[in-house]
């Protein structure tokens, strides 16, 4: 009996494609992040209040730093908290 | 002359007419220096997201305005200065920044309504 880690193929199985991340503010054309606009900007953010890297929102780094700048600019105006548990 | 936008928290223990009488007075302190200021946005009383000055809220007031590059360190002595304000912060605009802001003034939300899951 072929044991499943045994099977070999003469063609390499594909795994299925995730869709191509992107970064949604060249997408969307938009060009100023608000660091006034907290909703918006929490969903750069986990549940720690930590920003998010680029591996997972897909942001060009243009607009992650942007992103960042925003946070932070909202992190000293109290908008956003600097440490927390279960911000969303 | 360049955008600018100031934000400043003042302490919450302000009255009505205080608030708003500390507004004033820094949007005539914009227009002597030469200034001109183009939108204010009074929020009033917010939570903030964490204590400052052992204050959980406070009174948040934003205002737009033009002015030339030396105002802003003006400004800041008499901001640095005022006892009901907590924090303040400067923030330049550039184009976009001015163009986002006129579009939320006039109501129309930025349409920013798809959001991938991050």
């Amino acid at each position: 009996m072929a044991k499943a880690n045994e099977i070999k193929y003469l063609t390499a199985i594909k795994a299925d494609k995730r869709p191509k991340k992107y970064c949604r503010f060249k997408k969307m054309g938009i060009h100023y992040i608000d660091y006034k606009d907290a909703d918006f900007l929490k969903k750069f953010l986990n549940e720690q209040g930590k920003l998010l890297p680029r591996r997972l929102t897909g942001n060009s780094l243009k607009f992650q730093r942007k992103v960042s700048d925003a946070v932070k600019k909202a992190r000293q105006m109290a908008i956003l908290p600097y440490v927390t548990d279960l911000l969303k | 002359m360049n955008n600018y936008e100031l934000m400043v928290i003042f302490t919450p223990v302000l009255s009505e007419e205080e608030y708003k009488a500390a507004q004033s007075k820094y949007a005539a302190i914009v227009k002597e220096n030469g200034g001109e200021v183009s939108h204010t946005n009074p929020w009033g009383l917010k939570s903030l997201a964490y204590p400052i000055a052992k204050k959980t809220t406070g009174l948040y007031w934003v205002m737009e305005y033009s002015a030339p590059s030396s105002f802003n360190e003006k400004l800041k002595t008499q901001l640095l200065r005022d006892e009901s304000v907590m924090r303040h912060m400067y923030t330049v605009l550039d184009k976009y920044a001015v163009e986002y802001n006129a579009k939320k003034k006039s109501g129309v939300k930025h349409s920013v309504t798809e959001k991938a899951e991050a």
